[in-house]
């Protein structure tokens, strides 16, 4: 077996086969599960009705983030704020209370290791490389970041893995997305997968497993790694890898669920073992040029809608493809734009800065950086940042980048998922377009009517300074590549 | 899951064509964090009417119903099974189901059985006033009145329902199998079979 080589997807594919079964299905060991509270009551109430235990409560992690809202969560006389909405309330109760009766660690509403699922996991040092990762939820991908193989699943799978910590699976196809070349100064991570997702489509990972690999992604740090895996979904992957090295290993080191000791030598030895060996083959390889990368919005209701900010709404007849065509019209007139519009003419009114795909430290940096010493524009209604958890706000608030935002006039909040899918009360008016740094721009996904631009958080901090999607380069000094 | 050789009591002599998921469940029940209580809802708007057959008395409890062609139809929500489960029903007979709906019956551990619409109409009368007996092992749809039909059951199926396994108890036939993933886990990567430490 070792002698035959093999993607790091299959590496980790085969450590974790149980059993094969005549017609392919494989039985998988699951190493890590992810919990939050919208698909989860289910799947605990439905072991409750069948006498069942988690199986593995040490390898389950609980947090709520979905519903939670972002304004103070205790008052001032220490009492928890109550939830109003009684659907997000049930399930945030449901979750604190089957957490407890099931033996599952919970970070609470109120705890400072609360925080987005996809944040919380690497964060942890729960999440880690050469492990199965599953979590209720699409992005759960994310933690390919460290070298994981993670992907989402459904309820019913959730009560699936809770009672036997196993799925039964099928092997996906592997897609090589080789980039070459390095980035520009001024363009980041973000940029790169939103780029990425424009050049594949968001059927171009469909059934395949992504692995991520050029130089790029060597010298990307941990969370920008993150960012990209994140996004792998809306490729239509249902995970995307980038093999673990020295840097995943730093960032991992003393991590409260990493291991120690002589555990951690054993672990890193093993790591060291997870990438694509030499000669092993991918069913499909696609090949980018980093320098072609500039900073990338979006102008549709796909996430393949992108276009470079230098550009212009594009023409829906200008694609060959007749339903492409419909689905651009479609979009256009949902987000209000016309074809040859300037990107870089087109004002915002919304600025979320936040979400799975970016609200870790380094995200909250680059913003901060850009917005340091200066206000928002006047066409800004509403602008806010939602850390990541409660451990990258405490962090934010050590460097002083909370001062930075609201010094600029915008409201720094506390963590969960919020206007990334607006199921708390955190929604883009109807109407009103949004700069925003989530890693979805359908229709109505931050709230009835409201139109998202996706972007990095420094084009999102530019936005915000300037009132309109800006290249954020014009505001730092740095030299566009030449087009 | 709780083993099925037969189904026997009183049924709700139901009869309706098309019955979609929306009938048995509407959507507005669909935010629920539970599944228990879903009976209460079901039938919701059949049960505006006071002449009923789900809130007449003489069939409370019946944990079968009789109904007509393409039971279950419409959308793949699982909480029509649900719903019926809630209801204490553990047994659908009718001409046909929406394959959808018998998955997700299975799966929580409720029978459906096609049977010729003239089995359905003599069925409905036999519920007026007398049970009737679904015997799985056998196959068979019997009534106090020497009726007796016999009707088909996939395998697989079959042996699941008798059994008791649901797709949690199919994956634990392969225990010892997990078992030694675990033990050989626990031993040459003890920091991923660790966690948070937080054992049972
Ligand atoms: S931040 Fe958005 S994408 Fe990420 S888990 Fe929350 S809702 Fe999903």
């Amino acid at each position: 077996m070792s002698s035959i080589p093999r993607t790091l997807y299959e590496k980790i594919w085969d450590a974790h086969v149980i059993e094969q079964r005549d017609d392919g299905t494989c039985l998988i060991f699951i190493d890590r599960h992810l919990v939050h509270e919208v698909t989860s009551p289910q799947a605990f109430e439905a072991l409750r009705m069948a006498g069942r235990k988690v199986r593995r409560p040490e390898l389950t992690l609980a947090v709520p983030d979905h519903n939670l809202p972002t304004t103070p969560r205790v008052d001032a006389a220490g009492n928890r704020v109550p939830i109003a909405d009684e659907q997000s309330r049930g399930q945030l109760e449901a979750l604190e209370r089957n957490a407890p009766e099931f033996g599952v660690q919970y970070f609470g509403a109120t705890a400072a290791q609360q925080g987005i699922v996809h944040v919380v996991g690497p964060e942890q040092g729960f999440s880690l490389p050469g492990a199965t990762i599953v979590c209720g939820d699409s992005h759960t991908a994310c933690h390919g970041g460290i070298g994981a193989l993670a992907f989402g699943i459904g309820t019913s799978e959730v009560e699936h893995v809770l009672a036997t910590q196993t799925l039964q699976l099928r092997k996906s196809k592997t897609m090589e997305v080789r980039v070459e070349g390095d980035l520009g100064p001024g363009v980041t991570s973000k940029d790169l997968i939103m780029h990425i997702i424009g050049t594949i489509g968001t059927a171009g990972g469909t059934g395949h497993v992504i692995e991520y690999r050029g130089k790029v992604f060597e010298d990307m740090s941990v969370e920008g790694r993150l960012t990209v895996c994140n996004m792998s979904i809306e490729g239509g992957a249902r995970a995307g890898l980038i093999a673990p090295d020295e840097t995943t290993f730093r960032y991992l080191k003393g991590r409260p669920y990493a291991p120690k000791g002589a555990d951690w030598d054993k672990a890193v030895a093993y790591w060291n073992t997870l990438h694509t060996d030499d000669g092993a083959t991918f069913d499909k390889s696609v090949t980018i040029n980093a320098a072609e990368v500039e900073p990338t919005v979006t102008w549709g209701t796909s996430p393949e809608d992108t276009v470079a900010i230098g550009g212009v709404v594009p023409d829906p007849m200008s694609f060959a493809d007749p339903s492409k065509q419909r689905a651009a019209q479609a979009s256009l007139d949902y987000m209000g734009l016309t074809p040859g519009m300037r990107m870089d003419e087109i004002e915002v009114q919304n600025i979320f800065i936040g979400s799975c795909t970016n609200s870790r430290i380094e995200d909250l940096r680059a913003a901060a950086e850009v917005l340091k010493g200066r206000t928002i524009h006047p066409n800004i209604k509403w602008g806010i940042i939602v850390p990541g958890s409660g451990l990258v706000k405490m962090q934010a608030e050590a460097e002083g980048l909370d001062k930075v935002f609201t010094d600029a006039g915008l409201e720094w909040r506390e963590p969960g998922c919020s206007a990334c899918l607006g199921m708390n009360p955190d929604k883009v008016p109807a109407g009103e377009r949004s700069a925003s740094t989530s890693n979805r721009n359908f229709v109505g996904r931050q709230g009835p009517g409201a139109r998202t631009h996706l972007v990095s958080p420094a084009m999102a901090a530019a936005a915000a300074v300037t009132g309109r999607l800006t290249d954020v380069r014009k505001l730092t000094n740095e030299e566009p590549a030449l087009a | 899951m709780e083993k099925v050789s037969t189904v026997e009591g009183r049924a709700y002599p139901f009869g309706m064509k098309n019955v979609d998921t929306d009938i048995i469940i509407p959507a507005h029940f669909l935010k629920t964090v539970t599944r228990e209580g879903l009976g209460a809802g079901a039938f919701e708007a059949l049960r505006k009417n006071p002449d009923n057959v789900f809130d007449n008395p003489a069939y409370a409890g019946s944990p079968i119903i009789v109904a007509g062609d393409n039971f279950g139809c419409g959308s793949s929500r699982e909480h029509a099974a649900w719903a019926l489960l809630d209801m204490g029903v553990k047994a659908v007979i009718a001409p046909s189901f929406s394959d959808i709906f018998s998955g997700n019956a299975f799966k929580n551990g409720i029978v459906t059985v096609a049977l010729p619409q003239d089995a359905i109409d003599r069925l409905m009368e036999v519920a007026e006033t007398d049970p009737i007996t679904i015997d799985l092992e056998a196959q068979t749809v019997t009534t106090p009145f020497q009726d007796r039909w016999t009707f088909e059951i996939d395998p697989f199926r079959k042996y699941c329902l008798t059994e008791g396994l649901d797709e949690v108890g199919l994956t634990l036939q392969s225990d010892s199998a997990i078992r030694a993933y675990e033990t050989r886990q626990r031993d040459e990567q003890p920091w991923l079979a660790s966690g948070t430490g937080l054992a049972a």
